[in-house]
């Protein structure tokens, strides 16, 4: 595992080309463009003001970059350099902006939701969508980019609008049996929509693609319900994670319920693996480093850690959250399947410092990673079922079926990682900083991957005791 | 004691029977003689013949030949008759024994019958007295119940009233969420009417060049046909996707069909081959369930066609067959189950899947099982025997009930040792009394010489008459004092009859020690019985109000007796 230099990025707005060749990155008002394998900038573009939000187009040619609060948005090609488009929205406000899937369209959300503005970069025609809905995730687009799904609300209903992303054509147009719509999403398969009620009841839509309602679930009433949703890649399964700290899967086919995955404190399942991160505090003396090694020194201060396998029973800690306050810290926030749709990773609010992962064959707990501390971001491998997390400081985590390992990141200043993305192509993984951002490669073979990772902190800790051993002469002497 | 007067009533019955003839006898003489002697000078014809009558209805030959020739007694005759009579004393004595024997038995059942009655008298109490406590207990459980279901209903209540309260706070937050969003939805109208009619900084896009749309094409105008066109697109996504979703369907049924054919086919195999061992094995317990395993075949039969004819529209046969053969496959190892149990039991060539180790181990195991268990039956017999010879039947009866072998068998060696001294005790008292018999026997031997010179001078003197009631008086009496005799107090009577008596007791201690002599000697040693265990103790106690009861029994039969003779004496005066 190799690691690149740090690079400065502002917003954690730092994203891949689709294609996998360009790495864009804003600095402040500045777009830099990058080749991912070589690390040199290809371009660099100024916009009008610091940027809220870059994307890329899907044909991975021209990069979006959205200023809120000027209510502008700034288009960049990255064939002609000095072809430029400014999107103004005026006074009437931004919020959000987006890319069609074809990549010639960009939709704007106004302030308070007031509409959808759809600018064509062909035709430079603007046509609006009414009352969209403010909600968790009211616009979804299919993934083969043909369809589009946006909530709706109006006369005090929900409603969902399927439009044809060709051409904006209304395709569907149905009214939702949900009290308070709050998101929707496609199956990968893009023919069956999963439409969900807000927290406060539970209740979960499946809708196909020609409008018509295929089942509703609800696991239970009155108390809070759905919190996060998530589709398997294979679309044969549908991931529910609610306030129950309860994971519930549905199939495809009778829409029933398979199976629950519940998060419980104390894990007593024999099948499960739990990884319990140990940190290590190196040298005692390090406030008498001499001066020479005050450079190295930073990344003495940092912990080592590793994994170890915990004996079961385990206790997991858990956070009891406030009653009294909305939207407590409890349930299944984030629900995520691996590329091959055999292992699912969630992560329960209350027990930030656990991520769970589910094997989807056995349907049963595969493996717990308990950090020392909360997670804040994961995310599995595009190719291969190896899940990727960071804890807000400076190591990176990997799992994969094999085992487990912790790598520290080794750059200068304490790099602490606040999120990742994965390359397209998993061979590499983009961690974001504060205000930094690093590659980091992977071997290609995953075998040697983590027989390299293991030399690595190897070699790591013998330079350490190696340090060590210095100091102590030195003081000796 | 009412048990003992039913039996004195008894007993006290037969004696008037006895006595009748006597009394009629008495009342007779006393009528002749005011002096009250039987016989005199003057009634002695008379009185012959009434003894002749008397003998006569006893059944005895009479003293003389022709009662009414004379005054001269055959001597011969009468002392066949004496003889004679004394005899049936003898044998009446013996009954009478007999029957007091018989009378202590049924004492000391009834005793104990009491005992157990008082028992059970107890029992019965603490068992109501338990059962008025659980009574309490449950009525109070009931209370408890009633009071916990109020509190269920009120609960539920609540819950119901909270629910409704809920409701329709809910109802009500709808309703101003309603109203809210729609003054919300007006003053977006407006801003957007607003925003719409400002000119000065509208919405704009500013491209360079337009560029050219991803997949190179113009963009469409809307028609109707370009509608028609994505309707049919969407359609054709959502049949390509259930056409896939169908294939896979398809294709996951015929895996599961052929899994089901395979088990099947196993199946089948499995049990056609298994089939004649069991049959074998069949005819070697005798062939009953014959008849079944003609339909057996059959169905097999019949399955293997439905294997041949399986195809896609035989889906039902197989699934038919399969759930048959499987009834059958279930049922056939639960016979081989049944079949293994009873092969353990009986000796079939079919267990010859058990390993020999394992038979020879069990049977090892068998063998130790065995002679543990005869150890243990020897125990128990040298434990029962020791019992029976024990003299308390009643108390073995119920140790051989509960064999608590251990402990029984230490106390009953403890038992054994006391009674073994008892026994010595009562070995000495008994030559005590052997002793004070032969001296008795020589006094009685003077005795008798004594009488006999006295008889010789009577004899000689006076008429024979005259003394002959007096041993027919003295037998009569010792019958009923036949247990006070051994009592050195109940010598009231005349020395004479003690004399005469002590005949028939000293035979029976010498011959063997009877249970009437035990009880004797206990009652005599009362000090032992402390000692003993609880049980002998109780035993003890009821032999010894036995005994304190018997001695008083004779007495007051003789009261009775003498009642009977003074209320004759008063109605003859």
């Amino acid at each position: 595992m190799n690691f690149s230099e740090v690079f400065k990025q502002t917003n954690q707005l730092c994203k891949v080309s689709p294609d996998g060749k360009y790495l864009a990155t804003c600095v402040q008002y500045r777009l830099v463009v990058r080749d991912v394998s070589t690390l040199q900038i290809l371009q660099l573009y100024t916009c009008l003001d610091q940027v809220s939000h870059m994307e890329w187009s899907s044909d991975s040619l021209f990069i979006l970059c959205a200023m809120y609060n000027r209510g502008l948005v700034q288009v960049w090609s990255l064939e002609q350099p000095d072809w430029h488009c400014k999107i103004d929205e005026g006074s009437i406000g931004l919020v959000s902006s987006r890319w069609s899937p074809d990549g010639r369209h960009i939709l704007n959300t106004t302030e308070f939701h007031l509409r959808v503005t759809v600018w064509s970069l062909c035709t430079k025609a603007v046509s609006y969508i009414k009352y969209p809905k403010a909600c968790q995730k009211g616009i979804d687009f299919s993934r083969d980019g043909r369809y589009m799904a946006l909530a709706e609300r109006r006369d005090c209903k929900d409603y969902v609008c399927v439009f044809v992303c060709d051409d904006w054509h209304l395709l569907r147009h149905f009214e939702t049996e949900t009290q308070d719509l709050a998101g929707l999403e496609w199956s990968p398969n893009g023919c069956v929509l999963a439409v969900w009620d807000s927290c406060l009841e539970y209740k979960v839509l499946l809708y196909s693609l020609d409008g018509r309602l295929l089942s509703t679930y609800s696991a239970y009433e009155w108390s809070l319900g759905v919190k996060s949703v998530s589709w398997s890649p294979s679309s044969q399964f549908l991931a529910i994670g609610s306030y129950d700290e309860k994971v519930r899967i549905l199939n495809h086919i009778t829409w029933k319920k398979i199976t629950q995955f519940e998060h419980p404190a104390i894990i007593d399942n024999t099948k499960a693996t739990v990884y319990k991160e140990a940190e290590k505090r190196p040298g005692v003396g390090s406030d008498e480093m001499p001066l020479h090694n005050i450079t190295m020194g930073a990344t003495l201060f940092n912990t080592q850690s590793k994994y170890e396998i915990c004996p079961l029973p385990v206790q997991i800690p858990v956070v009891k959250p406030d009653p009294d306050r909305a939207s407590p810290k409890i349930g299944i926030s984030v629900l995520a399947f691996s590329s091959d749709s055999r292992y699912l990773a969630t992560k329960n609010d209350n027990m930030a410092t656990a991520v769970w992962v589910w094997d989807m064959q056995k349907m049963s707990l595969e493996a717990v990673l308990e950090q020392t501390s909360a997670v804040r971001c994961f995310q599995w491998d595009p190719l291969r079922p190896r899940l990727a997390l960071c804890a807000g400081n400076t190591k990176l985590y990997l799992w994969s079926p094999g085992g487990c390992v912790s790598v520290q990141v080794p750059t200068e200043g304490g790099f602490q990682v606040q999120s990742l993305n994965w390359h397209c192509s998993g061979d590499s993984l983009i961690l974001l900083g504060k205000e930094q951002l690093c590659l980091c490669y992977m071997d290609t073979d995953q075998e040697d991957k983590f027989k390299g990772t293991r030399c690595r902190l190897l070699e790591c800790s013998f330079f350490l005791s190696g340090l060590k051993h210095s100091q102590q002469t030195q003081h000796s002497s | 004691m009412p048990e003992s007067s039913t039996v004195k009533d008894v007993l006290s019955s037969s004696v008037e029977c006895r006595t009748s003839p006597l009394r009629r006898f008495s009342l007779s003489a006393l009528h002749r003689n005011s002096l009250g002697v039987f016989c005199s000078e003057d009634n002695v014809q008379e009185c012959l013949s009434h003894i002749s009558q008397e003998v006569s209805s006893f059944g005895l030959r009479p003293a003389w030949t022709e009662p009414g020739s004379g005054s001269e007694l055959n001597i011969v005759a009468a002392l066949n008759c004496m003889y004679d009579l004394i005899q049936l004393h003898r044998r009446g004595l013996r009954t009478l024994e007999n029957m007091e024997v018989e009378q202590l038995k049924s004492n000391s059942n009834v005793d104990f019958l009491q005992l157990s009655t008082t028992r059970l008298k107890e029992q019965l109490e603490i068992s109501k007295r338990e059962n008025t406590g659980l009574l309490e207990r449950e009525r109070q459980l009931q209370l408890k119940v009633k009071s916990l279901q109020n509190c269920l209903k009120n609960e539920k209540e609540e819950v119901q009233k909270l629910q409704n309260v809920i409701a329709s706070r809910a109802s009500q937050y709808n309703h101003e969420m309603k109203r809210k969003e729609r003054e919300f939805n007006k003053l977006k109208e407006r801003l957007n009417q607003l925003l719409v009619d400002k000119k000065e900084k509208k919405q704009a896009i500013d491209v360079l060049n337009n560029i050219g749309r991803a997949d190179g094409k113009r963009s469409l105008w809307k028609t109707e046909k370009m509608e028609a066109k994505h309707e049919g697109e969407m359609y054709k996504t959502l049949l390509s996707d259930y056409d896939t979703r169908q294939r896979e369907l398809q294709l996951e049924n015929a895996e599961l069909r052929k899994v089901l054919q395979q088990m099947k086919k196993d199946m089948v195999s499995i049990l056609s081959s298994r089939k004649p061992a069991a049959k074998g094995d069949k005819h070697e317990h005798g062939g009953t369930q014959a008849a079944s395993e003609e339909e057996d075949d059959e169905a097999f039969d019949s399955s293997k066609e439905s294997v041949e004819l399986y195809c896609v529209h035989a889906r039902e046969k197989l699934t038919n067959s399969i759930r048959l053969q499987w009834r059958r496959l279930k049922s056939h190892v639960e016979r081989l189950d049944s079949q293994v149990s009873s092969a353990q039991t009986g000796e079939s060539k079919s267990t010859d899947a058990v390993p020999r180790e394992t038979h020879e181990e069990e049977m090892d195991r068998l063998k130790l099982e065995i002679q543990q268990c005869k150890d243990f039956i020897q125990a128990q017999q040298q434990l029962l025997q020791q019992q029976l010879s024990s003299p308390c039947d009643e108390e073995t009866a119920s140790l051989l009930s509960d064999c608590y072998m251990l402990q029984e068998k230490e106390r009953l060696g403890d038992e054994w040792k006391t009674l073994e001294e008892q026994r010595k005790i009562f070995e000495r008292e008994r030559r005590n009394f052997t002793e004070a018999a032969i001296r008795l026997s020589h006094e009685r031997k003077a005795f008798e010489e004594d009488r006999a010179t006295w008889l010789k001078h009577q004899f000689l003197n006076l008429s024979p008459f005259s003394d002959s009631k007096k041993p027919s008086l003295s037998k009569s009496k010792s019958a009923f004092l036949i247990s006070a005799e051994t009592d050195s107090s109940a010598a009231v009577a005349p020395e004479k009859f003690i004399k005469h008596r002590s005949e028939s007791p000293r035979c029976v201690p010498l011959t063997s020690p009877s249970t009437a002599d035990l009880y004797r000697t206990l009652c005599l040693i009362p000090e032992d019985s402390s000692t003993k265990p609880k049980r002998k103790t109780e035993h003890v106690e009821e032999s010894s109000v036995f005994c304190g009861n018997a001695p008083v029994r004779h007495k007051r039969w003789d009261g009775i007796q003498d009642r009977t003779l003074s209320q004759e004496k008063n109605s003859s005066i």
